[in-house]
């Protein structure tokens, strides 16, 4: 399908495919087995600029947009969604400096992000707090010139390898959520430390960790935006990054498509290749069918959130919802349409399975996603009356 | 640090095949690729570069479609390129191509270092890198796999030998080749490849670089191809069995009965 995109878009996706084709595809399997951070591949990442996409050109990015984030994420998601995950974590913890940042601290951080230099990482959860985001316990206390941060954070994508992290933590617990706030926190900032690595089901390429504050001391200057703004930070960033795990599905559902379609071409029983079983041919029809329908529903959000459009959580949450259970669906019937073989570690389709399961949980998990939904459709539909 | 490197536009080796009238290259309809080696000597230009600061010019020599290769060169991060083509350089041997390409560096301003690949994947001669140094009278070491010591008077080179590596000093200005052992080549980049799109190739012709068609091309080579043939594919198969070990000593041994390696004590 042509998606009429420019010149400048096709670049990023080609791009992208080499780099997933040439450098992630042949160590995949290894960096899974081994729970191995894609130190090379984040590299290689950084000197293709695919880390400036989305950042403004005066701070040394490509000034692209969601779009040109989607396509560089499907692509690599079409590889492997270990090393998608912690190159669009990058950009989820680049986000709220990129929204709401003051022009001084996009100098400071954004041009080390947009070059691959430094990874970002983005900190919300904790162990207590998950889809409930406003019960967050970690709180940070305005002490003269410094905010003291006390508390933790689960599950961190990045952690240990970001050199920025963008923390939510509470500043006035009155308020409730309008008691949040968001700070830029580095890795040596005293009191600020990154507990155990999580090991992990799928996306194992990726580091998952806690983040630890021990009466962590950082500069007043580091408060993203105003005290109270935290929630508002971090929604409007899942608003513009939502697209991006959408795409993730899409990738990998792709991925996992291009495995099982070619397995069945060449696979034998009674004879024929199975492809010609109508079994196996209507399991790969529905399978094709529900990717094309994420992919156009990606690609038409995230045009529509680079109009400028305002009102974007319904659709953004939509494109994160439909591809990721997509990319749930199709991974475990390539697994079945391979049998014997797609359960093995021979072939990659397991590994598509156990990552597409996260795809479901983070950045909202799906039943938030239509709880959102959900919550704008009562709106819409209220006002018409 | 002023670094130019030689990159050539050969046909994708997989698909090539020859004319048996002409005992050349049959390159119509075959996809053309840098040449692989090269791709190190670039990811040894960008590395040199990063380190020492300065700007690298990309050559090439060939047709006017090898401007190709020098916008790929600038999609990897070169700063600027310079195709050099001409009918009169057609048909040209190794001695005649580091002739036209001494001229192309002289007309450059010269180098402080010149970079290429240890060989071109078509020819598979491993002659033009040490040629051009010789006819630009520059100190050349061939067969880099690293450096221990750079800066903007001399390297220290590591040189792949069959039985390990030397350690060379290079004064510069000077001409290295590489093999693969220099650095796996980079992606291109995407402020790189926007460049390319819009970078004009500058080329210059024999006219252009003072070199009478007679020293240049076909006329300025010395080689002559008297036969060129793809070896038949055939011979005999034999199947052994038994395990590993067993089929192993057997191969052994049929080799040293064939005389194909010596037999041991």
């Amino acid at each position: 399908m042509d998606y009429f995109l420019t010149e400048e878009q096709e670049m990023i996706r080609d791009l992208a495919r080499q780099i997933a084709q040439e450098r992630i595809k042949p160590i995949r399997a290894q960096l899974d087995e081994a729970e191995e951070f894609p130190h090379e591949i984040i590299k290689a990442l950084g000197q293709a600029d695919l880390f400036g996409i989305i950042i403004p050109e005066e701070y040394g990015g490509l000034g692209g947009g969601c779009l040109e984030n989607c396509l560089a994420v499907e692509e690599l998601s079409r590889a492997c969604v270990g090393c998608s995950t912690s190159y669009a974590a990058s950009f989820l913890g680049a986000y709220p400096i990129l929204l709401y940042g003051s022009k001084e601290q996009k100098e400071k951080y954004l041009p080390a992000i947009a070059s691959g230099e430094t990874l970002a990482a983005f900190a919300l959860t904790e162990s207590a707090s998950g889809s409930d985001a406003a019960s967050i316990k970690t709180e940070a206390v305005r002490q003269g010139d410094e905010y003291i941060l006390r508390g933790s954070k689960q599950w961190i994508t990045n952690g240990g390898e970001a050199g920025v992290y963008t923390v939510v933590a509470i500043t006035d617990r009155s308020k409730g959520p309008r008691g949040a706030s968001a700070f830029i926190v580095e890795p040596g900032d005293p009191g600020f430390s990154v507990g155990k690595k999580e090991s992990k089901l799928g996306i194992r390429a990726s580091a998952t960790a806690e983040l630890i504050f021990n009466d962590c001391r950082i500069p007043a200057d580091r408060l993203l935006s105003r005290e109270g703004m935290g929630f508002v930070v971090a929604m409007r960033t899942f608003d513009q990054s939502r697209p991006g795990v959408g795409a993730q599905g899409v990738g990998l559902a792709q991925g996992a498509l291009d495995e099982a379609a070619a397995f069945a071409k060449t696979r034998k029983q009674f004879g024929k290749p199975i492809i010609t079983f109508q079994a196996v041919a209507h399991m790969l029809a529905d399978m094709a069918t529900k990717i094309e329908a994420g992919r156009a529903l990606v690609y038409a959000t995230a045009r529509y959130i680079d109009s400028g459009a305002k009102d974007i959580g319904k659709v953004s949450a939509m494109s994160k919802l439909f591809p990721t259970d997509v990319a749930m669906e199709v991974t475990t019937n390539a697994v079945q349409i391979l049998g014997g073989h797609g359960y093995m570690r021979d072939y990659p389709v397991e590994k598509m399975m156990r990552d597409a399961k996260i795809l479901q949980i983070y950045e909202g998990t799906n039943q938030i996603q239509r709880n959102v939904i959900g919550q704008e459709l009562n709106k819409e539909y209220g006002r018409k009356k | 640090m002023k670094i130019i490197v030689c990159i050539k536009q050969v046909p994708d080796t997989a698909n090539v095949r020859l004319d048996p009238e002409t005992h050349t290259l049959k390159r119509e309809g075959v996809e053309s690729i840098v040449n692989p080696f090269d791709l190190f000597a670039l990811e040894a230009a960008l590395r040199l570069r990063e380190e020492l600061g300065g700007a690298i010019t990309a050559i090439t020599m060939g047709p006017p479609q090898a401007a190709e290769v020098i916008k790929e060169a600038i999609g990897y991060g070169v700063d600027d390129g310079l195709l050099v083509s001409d009918r009169a350089f057609a048909g040209a041997d190794t001695w005649a191509t580091t002739r036209a390409l001494a001229a192309a560096v002289e007309h450059l301003g010269g180098a402080d270092l010149i970079v290429c690949g240890k060989q071109a994947v078509d020819g598979d001669t491993a002659q033009v890198g040490p040629g051009l140094a010789q006819r630009l009278d520059l100190p050349q070491v061939a067969f880099v796999k690293g450096w221990r010591e750079i800066s903007d008077g001399h390297l220290v080179l590591e040189r792949q030998m069959d039985d390990g590596f030397d350690v060379v000093r290079l004064p510069l200005p000077g001409l290295i080749t590489v093999v693969r052992e220099v650095g796996e080549p980079r992606p291109p980049s995407l402020k790189g490849k926007m460049r390319a799109k819009k970078y004009q190739v500058p080329a210059v012709g024999a006219a252009e670089l003072g070199l009478d068609p007679a020293e240049v091309g076909l006329a300025g080579s010395h080689t002559e191809v008297v036969k060129v043939f793809a070896p038949q594919a055939g011979g005999d198969r034999l199947m052994l069995g038994g395990t590993a070990e067993e089929a192993g000593a057997r191969v052994i041994d049929l080799l040293v009965e064939a005389k194909v390696i010596a037999g041991g004590a």
